[in-house]
Protein backbone atom coordinates (compact mmCIF):
# COMPACT_ATOMS: atom_id res chain seq x y z
CA UNK A 1 0.00 0.00 0.00
CA UNK A 2 3.10 2.47 0.68
CA UNK A 3 4.45 3.07 -2.92
CA UNK A 4 6.83 5.68 -3.95
CA UNK A 5 3.82 7.84 -5.63
CA UNK A 6 1.58 8.23 -2.16
CA UNK A 7 4.51 8.71 0.12
CA UNK A 8 5.45 11.88 -2.44
CA UNK A 9 2.23 12.96 -2.76
CA UNK A 10 1.49 12.68 1.30
CA UNK A 11 4.66 14.46 1.69
CA UNK A 12 3.45 17.43 -0.20
CA UNK A 13 0.35 17.27 0.61
CA UNK A 14 -0.25 17.04 4.16
CA UNK A 15 1.52 20.63 5.31
CA UNK A 16 -1.39 22.47 3.36
CA UNK A 17 -3.77 20.10 5.07
CA UNK A 18 -2.68 21.24 8.35
CA UNK A 19 -2.19 25.11 7.51
CA UNK A 20 -6.06 24.93 5.87
CA UNK A 21 -6.92 23.10 8.99
CA UNK A 22 -5.63 25.56 11.25
CA UNK A 23 -7.14 28.56 9.02
CA UNK A 24 -10.59 26.91 9.94
CA UNK A 25 -9.95 26.50 13.66
CA UNK A 26 -8.81 30.59 13.74
CA UNK A 27 -11.19 31.73 11.57
CA UNK A 28 -14.28 30.29 13.27
CA UNK A 29 -16.07 33.09 14.31
CA UNK A 30 -15.70 35.02 11.12
CA UNK A 31 -16.12 32.00 7.78
CA UNK A 32 -17.76 29.21 7.93
CA UNK A 33 -16.12 26.64 9.71
CA UNK A 34 -15.21 26.51 13.60
CA UNK A 35 -13.16 24.30 16.04
CA UNK A 36 -14.56 20.82 15.24
CA UNK A 37 -14.59 21.24 11.40
CA UNK A 38 -11.17 22.41 11.71
CA UNK A 39 -10.06 19.91 13.65
CA UNK A 40 -11.46 16.96 11.56
CA UNK A 41 -9.42 18.77 8.67
CA UNK A 42 -6.30 19.10 10.75
CA UNK A 43 -6.61 15.38 12.08
CA UNK A 44 -7.28 14.18 8.22
CA UNK A 45 -3.88 15.58 7.30
CA UNK A 46 -1.98 13.45 10.22
CA UNK A 47 -4.52 10.32 9.23
CA UNK A 48 -2.99 10.38 5.61
CA UNK A 49 0.32 10.59 6.93
CA UNK A 50 -0.81 7.80 9.37
CA UNK A 51 -1.80 5.19 6.30
CA UNK A 52 0.65 6.33 4.03
CA UNK A 53 3.45 5.02 6.07
CA UNK A 54 4.72 1.95 7.27
CA UNK A 55 4.43 0.60 10.71
CA UNK A 56 7.85 1.58 12.54
CA UNK A 57 7.62 4.89 10.63
CA UNK A 58 4.53 5.54 12.07
CA UNK A 59 4.98 4.01 15.41
CA UNK A 60 8.85 6.30 15.67
CA UNK A 61 6.87 9.60 14.15
CA UNK A 62 4.00 9.59 16.76
CA UNK A 63 5.77 8.15 19.86
CA UNK A 64 6.64 11.42 20.88
CA UNK A 65 3.15 13.67 20.29
CA UNK A 66 1.63 13.78 23.13
CA UNK A 67 -2.23 12.90 21.51
CA UNK A 68 -3.37 12.64 25.15
CA UNK A 69 -2.07 15.31 27.01
CA UNK A 70 -3.56 17.31 24.04
CA UNK A 71 -6.91 16.18 24.38
CA UNK A 72 -6.95 16.73 28.34
CA UNK A 73 -5.48 19.97 27.38
CA UNK A 74 -8.50 20.97 25.21
CA UNK A 75 -10.67 19.89 27.28
CA UNK A 76 -9.68 21.61 30.87
CA UNK A 77 -8.60 24.84 28.80
CA UNK A 78 -12.66 24.92 27.85
CA UNK A 79 -13.47 24.29 31.76
CA UNK A 80 -11.09 27.03 32.10
CA UNK A 81 -12.92 29.39 29.79
CA UNK A 82 -16.13 28.84 30.91
CA UNK A 83 -14.99 29.48 34.60
CA UNK A 84 -13.53 33.14 33.70
CA UNK A 85 -17.50 33.50 32.73
CA UNK A 86 -17.67 33.68 36.26
CA UNK A 87 -16.15 36.91 37.28
CA UNK A 88 -18.62 38.73 35.54
CA UNK A 89 -22.22 36.44 35.40
CA UNK A 90 -22.37 32.72 34.65
CA UNK A 91 -21.02 30.04 33.64
CA UNK A 92 -19.44 30.25 29.83
CA UNK A 93 -20.86 34.14 29.78
CA UNK A 94 -18.70 35.93 27.23
CA UNK A 95 -16.32 37.98 29.15
CA UNK A 96 -13.10 38.91 26.49
CA UNK A 97 -15.42 40.60 24.38
CA UNK A 98 -15.03 44.20 24.50
CA UNK A 99 -12.40 44.22 26.82
CA UNK A 100 -9.00 45.17 24.86
CA UNK A 101 -7.57 41.97 25.59
CA UNK A 102 -6.69 39.39 22.75
CA UNK A 103 -9.33 38.70 20.38
CA UNK A 104 -11.08 41.37 22.52
CA UNK A 105 -11.87 44.09 19.88
CA UNK A 106 -15.52 45.53 19.19
CA UNK A 107 -17.72 43.77 16.38
CA UNK A 108 -19.15 46.02 14.09
CA UNK A 109 -23.25 45.85 14.14
CA UNK A 110 -24.55 44.57 10.21
CA UNK A 111 -22.47 43.08 7.40
CA UNK A 112 -18.62 44.24 7.58
CA UNK A 113 -15.32 42.63 6.17
CA UNK A 114 -14.57 40.92 9.16
CA UNK A 115 -12.11 41.32 11.49
CA UNK A 116 -9.96 38.82 13.17
CA UNK A 117 -9.49 40.45 16.66
CA UNK A 118 -12.96 39.91 17.85
CA UNK A 119 -14.63 37.31 19.04
CA UNK A 120 -14.13 37.00 23.03
CA UNK A 121 -14.27 33.87 23.95
CA UNK A 122 -15.69 32.08 21.18
CA UNK A 123 -12.32 32.70 19.63
CA UNK A 124 -10.42 31.09 22.67
CA UNK A 125 -13.25 28.08 22.80
CA UNK A 126 -12.12 27.78 18.76
CA UNK A 127 -9.18 26.79 19.94
CA UNK A 128 -9.63 24.26 22.41
CA UNK A 129 -12.21 22.43 20.63
CA UNK A 130 -10.29 22.12 17.62
CA UNK A 131 -7.43 20.59 20.00
CA UNK A 132 -9.30 18.41 21.45
CA UNK A 133 -10.84 16.95 18.48
CA UNK A 134 -7.96 16.66 16.59
CA UNK A 135 -5.91 14.55 19.26
CA UNK A 136 -9.19 12.73 19.92
CA UNK A 137 -9.75 11.83 15.69
CA UNK A 138 -5.87 11.27 15.66
CA UNK A 139 -5.71 8.79 18.26
CA UNK A 140 -8.76 6.70 17.24
CA UNK A 141 -7.48 6.40 13.75
CA UNK A 142 -4.16 5.64 15.53
CA UNK A 143 -5.28 2.95 17.85
CA UNK A 144 -6.88 1.02 14.77
CA UNK A 145 -3.54 1.24 12.41
CA UNK A 146 -1.35 0.11 15.07
CA UNK A 147 -3.12 -2.68 16.26
CA UNK A 148 -4.77 -4.14 12.96
CA UNK A 149 -1.10 -3.40 11.40
CA UNK A 150 0.34 -6.23 14.13
CA UNK A 151 -0.55 -9.19 12.54
CA UNK A 152 -0.33 -8.24 8.74
CA UNK A 153 2.70 -6.78 8.70
CA UNK A 154 3.43 -8.30 5.01
CA UNK A 155 1.67 -5.18 3.46
CA UNK B 1 -42.15 -16.93 7.04
CA UNK B 2 -40.43 -14.55 9.66
CA UNK B 3 -38.37 -13.13 6.89
CA UNK B 4 -42.05 -12.29 5.00
CA UNK B 5 -43.71 -11.18 8.23
CA UNK B 6 -40.59 -8.84 8.68
CA UNK B 7 -40.89 -7.95 5.11
CA UNK B 8 -44.56 -6.90 5.40
CA UNK B 9 -43.75 -4.87 8.44
CA UNK B 10 -40.76 -3.09 6.72
CA UNK B 11 -43.17 -2.42 3.33
CA UNK B 12 -46.04 -0.89 5.45
CA UNK B 13 -43.44 1.10 7.40
CA UNK B 14 -42.14 2.79 3.91
CA UNK B 15 -45.49 3.68 3.07
CA UNK B 16 -45.82 5.90 6.61
CA UNK B 17 -42.84 7.44 5.70
CA UNK B 18 -43.91 8.70 2.38
CA UNK B 19 -47.33 9.61 3.89
CA UNK B 20 -45.97 11.63 6.05
CA UNK B 21 -43.76 13.23 3.89
CA UNK B 22 -46.28 13.75 1.54
CA UNK B 23 -48.60 15.47 4.53
CA UNK B 24 -45.75 17.57 5.85
CA UNK B 25 -45.59 21.25 5.95
CA UNK B 26 -44.32 22.59 2.57
CA UNK B 27 -40.17 23.06 2.21
CA UNK B 28 -38.55 26.32 2.90
CA UNK B 29 -41.06 27.94 5.26
CA UNK B 30 -40.49 27.17 9.18
CA UNK B 31 -44.13 27.99 10.97
CA UNK B 32 -41.72 29.47 14.14
CA UNK B 33 -38.79 31.23 13.92
CA UNK B 34 -39.24 33.55 16.46
CA UNK B 35 -35.98 31.93 18.61
CA UNK B 36 -33.93 31.78 15.09
CA UNK B 37 -34.46 35.61 14.48
CA UNK B 38 -33.41 36.64 18.16
CA UNK B 39 -30.26 34.71 17.33
CA UNK B 40 -29.89 36.48 14.20
CA UNK B 41 -30.49 39.66 15.38
CA UNK B 42 -28.63 39.75 18.63
CA UNK B 43 -25.54 37.76 17.99
CA UNK B 44 -23.51 40.18 16.92
CA UNK B 45 -23.57 42.65 20.20
CA UNK B 46 -24.28 38.94 22.59
CA UNK B 47 -21.97 36.60 21.34
CA UNK B 48 -19.22 39.12 19.34
CA UNK B 49 -19.23 37.09 16.39
CA UNK B 50 -20.01 37.45 12.96
CA UNK B 51 -20.90 33.32 12.68
CA UNK B 52 -24.30 32.74 13.98
CA UNK B 53 -23.92 29.32 13.71
CA UNK B 54 -20.60 29.06 15.99
CA UNK B 55 -22.39 31.88 18.76
CA UNK B 56 -25.13 29.46 19.23
CA UNK B 57 -22.64 26.29 19.68
CA UNK B 58 -20.18 27.88 21.45
CA UNK B 59 -22.15 31.10 23.77
CA UNK B 60 -26.20 30.26 23.71
CA UNK B 61 -25.43 26.53 24.05
CA UNK B 62 -22.29 25.98 25.57
CA UNK B 63 -23.24 23.57 27.51
CA UNK B 64 -24.56 21.34 25.29
CA UNK B 65 -20.81 21.60 23.57
CA UNK B 66 -18.66 21.04 26.76
CA UNK B 67 -20.95 17.55 26.95
CA UNK B 68 -20.25 16.99 23.09
CA UNK B 69 -16.45 17.09 24.43
CA UNK B 70 -17.07 14.92 27.02
CA UNK B 71 -18.75 12.33 24.64
CA UNK B 72 -15.44 12.20 21.84
CA UNK B 73 -13.35 11.61 25.28
CA UNK B 74 -15.24 8.94 26.09
CA UNK B 75 -15.36 7.34 23.09
CA UNK B 76 -11.48 7.41 22.45
CA UNK B 77 -11.06 5.77 26.01
CA UNK B 78 -13.64 3.13 24.95
CA UNK B 79 -12.07 2.22 21.99
CA UNK B 80 -8.87 1.91 23.50
CA UNK B 81 -10.56 -0.27 26.21
CA UNK B 82 -11.82 -2.49 23.82
CA UNK B 83 -9.12 -2.98 21.63
CA UNK B 84 -6.22 -3.17 24.66
CA UNK B 85 -6.09 -6.81 24.71
CA UNK B 86 -4.46 -7.44 21.28
CA UNK B 87 -2.25 -4.49 21.14
CA UNK B 88 0.65 -5.17 23.78
CA UNK B 89 2.20 -2.81 25.57
CA UNK B 90 2.51 0.49 23.24
CA UNK B 91 -0.48 2.91 23.15
CA UNK C 1 -50.57 16.77 -4.18
CA UNK C 2 -48.66 17.16 -7.24
CA UNK C 3 -46.67 20.68 -6.36
CA UNK C 4 -46.55 19.40 -2.86
CA UNK C 5 -44.85 16.50 -4.10
CA UNK C 6 -41.86 18.52 -6.01
CA UNK C 7 -41.83 21.20 -2.84
CA UNK C 8 -40.87 18.33 -0.24
CA UNK C 9 -38.59 16.77 -2.46
CA UNK C 10 -35.77 17.01 0.31
CA UNK C 11 -38.05 15.20 2.75
CA UNK C 12 -38.62 12.43 -0.10
CA UNK C 13 -34.96 12.02 -0.34
CA UNK C 14 -34.73 11.64 3.24
CA UNK C 15 -37.93 9.45 3.76
CA UNK C 16 -35.86 7.09 1.19
CA UNK C 17 -32.35 7.19 3.12
CA UNK C 18 -34.65 6.42 5.95
CA UNK C 19 -36.20 3.03 3.92
CA UNK C 20 -32.85 2.16 2.86
CA UNK C 21 -30.90 2.30 6.95
CA UNK C 22 -33.88 0.72 7.97
CA UNK C 23 -33.47 -2.14 5.82
CA UNK C 24 -29.98 -2.74 5.77
CA UNK C 25 -29.96 -3.19 9.97
CA UNK C 26 -32.87 -5.32 9.83
CA UNK C 27 -32.29 -7.53 6.76
CA UNK C 28 -28.41 -8.08 6.84
CA UNK C 29 -26.31 -10.48 8.35
CA UNK C 30 -23.25 -8.81 8.36
CA UNK C 31 -22.38 -6.45 11.15
CA UNK C 32 -20.10 -4.26 9.41
CA UNK C 33 -23.17 -3.96 6.80
CA UNK C 34 -25.13 -3.24 9.72
CA UNK C 35 -22.93 -0.56 10.90
CA UNK C 36 -22.96 1.17 7.22
CA UNK C 37 -26.72 0.97 7.69
CA UNK C 38 -26.62 3.01 11.45
CA UNK C 39 -24.27 5.75 9.17
CA UNK C 40 -26.86 5.72 6.61
CA UNK C 41 -29.46 6.14 9.29
CA UNK C 42 -27.74 8.73 10.94
CA UNK C 43 -27.00 10.78 7.73
CA UNK C 44 -30.98 10.73 6.89
CA UNK C 45 -31.83 12.45 10.30
CA UNK C 46 -28.59 15.19 10.04
CA UNK C 47 -30.23 15.97 6.63
CA UNK C 48 -33.87 16.18 8.02
CA UNK C 49 -32.69 18.33 10.48
CA UNK C 50 -30.76 20.83 7.95
CA UNK C 51 -33.87 20.63 5.81
CA UNK C 52 -36.28 22.01 8.34
CA UNK C 53 -34.54 24.91 8.84
CA UNK C 54 -34.26 26.14 5.57
CA UNK C 55 -35.89 29.41 4.55
CA UNK C 56 -36.83 29.51 0.69
CA UNK C 57 -34.14 31.93 -0.41
CA UNK C 58 -32.24 32.05 2.58
CA UNK C 59 -28.53 33.22 3.15
CA UNK C 60 -26.31 31.97 5.26
CA UNK C 61 -26.21 33.16 8.63
CA UNK C 62 -22.77 35.03 8.24
CA UNK C 63 -21.84 38.16 8.64
CA UNK C 64 -18.37 38.22 7.29
CA UNK C 65 -19.06 40.00 3.40
CA UNK C 66 -22.73 39.29 3.13
CA UNK C 67 -24.73 40.47 0.32
CA UNK C 68 -26.57 43.54 0.82
CA UNK C 69 -30.01 41.65 0.95
CA UNK C 70 -28.98 38.89 2.87
CA UNK C 71 -30.05 40.69 5.93
CA UNK C 72 -33.28 39.19 7.29
CA UNK C 73 -33.50 36.41 5.42
CA UNK C 74 -30.74 34.15 6.40
CA UNK C 75 -31.29 30.37 7.06
CA UNK C 76 -32.33 29.37 10.64
CA UNK C 77 -28.90 28.67 12.77
CA UNK C 78 -30.03 26.51 15.35
CA UNK C 79 -30.69 23.22 13.13
CA UNK C 80 -27.25 23.71 11.79
CA UNK C 81 -25.74 24.34 15.25
CA UNK C 82 -27.63 20.81 16.60
CA UNK C 83 -26.29 19.12 13.20
CA UNK C 84 -22.95 20.03 13.76
CA UNK C 85 -23.53 18.16 17.29
CA UNK C 86 -24.98 15.05 15.86
CA UNK C 87 -22.55 14.72 13.33
CA UNK C 88 -19.37 14.41 15.96
CA UNK C 89 -21.22 12.12 17.92
CA UNK C 90 -21.70 10.43 15.26
CA UNK C 91 -17.91 9.85 14.56
CA UNK C 92 -17.36 8.83 17.97
CA UNK C 93 -20.10 6.06 17.72
CA UNK C 94 -19.58 4.77 14.30
CA UNK C 95 -15.36 4.59 16.14
CA UNK C 96 -16.89 2.56 19.00
CA UNK C 97 -18.98 0.00 16.45
CA UNK C 98 -16.11 -0.70 15.18
CA UNK C 99 -14.02 -1.59 17.64
CA UNK C 100 -16.56 -3.72 19.12
CA UNK C 101 -17.05 -5.59 15.72
CA UNK C 102 -13.02 -6.30 15.67
CA UNK C 103 -13.42 -7.51 19.18
CA UNK C 104 -16.21 -9.49 17.82
CA UNK C 105 -14.57 -10.94 15.15
CA UNK C 106 -11.78 -12.16 17.28
CA UNK C 107 -13.94 -14.05 19.96
CA UNK C 108 -16.39 -16.22 17.34
CA UNK C 109 -14.35 -15.72 14.09
CA UNK C 110 -17.24 -14.35 11.92
CA UNK C 111 -19.53 -11.74 11.70
CA UNK C 112 -22.54 -13.34 11.24
CA UNK C 113 -24.84 -12.03 13.19
CA UNK C 114 -27.09 -15.00 13.54
CA UNK C 115 -24.12 -17.15 14.84
CA UNK C 116 -22.49 -14.76 17.29
CA UNK C 117 -26.03 -15.01 19.01
CA UNK C 118 -24.54 -18.38 20.40
CA UNK C 119 -22.47 -18.42 23.41
CA UNK C 120 -19.52 -20.02 23.02
CA UNK C 121 -16.68 -20.55 25.17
Amino acid sequence: MTTTIIKTTTRLLAPLILVFGSYIILHGHLTPGGGFQGGAVFASGLILLIVANVRDKVQKLFEKTPLTQLESLGALGFLGIGLLGLMSYTFLKNAIANSGFLFGGTTPQGINPGYLNTGGTLSYLNIFVGTKVLAGLTSIVLIFFLILRRERDEW
Amino acid sequence: MRKALGLFAFLAFVLFLFAATISLRPFGEPPHAEMDSYFIEHAQEEASANNVVTSVVFDYRGFDTLGEATVLFTAVSGVLMALRHYGGKEK
Amino acid sequence: MNGSLFVNFPFIVVALLLALGFYTIGFKRNLIKVIIGVEILEGAVNMFIVALGYVKGGYAPIYTQAPQEAVGKMVLPTPQALTLTSIVIGVAVTALMLAFAVNIYRHYGTLDVTRVRRLRG
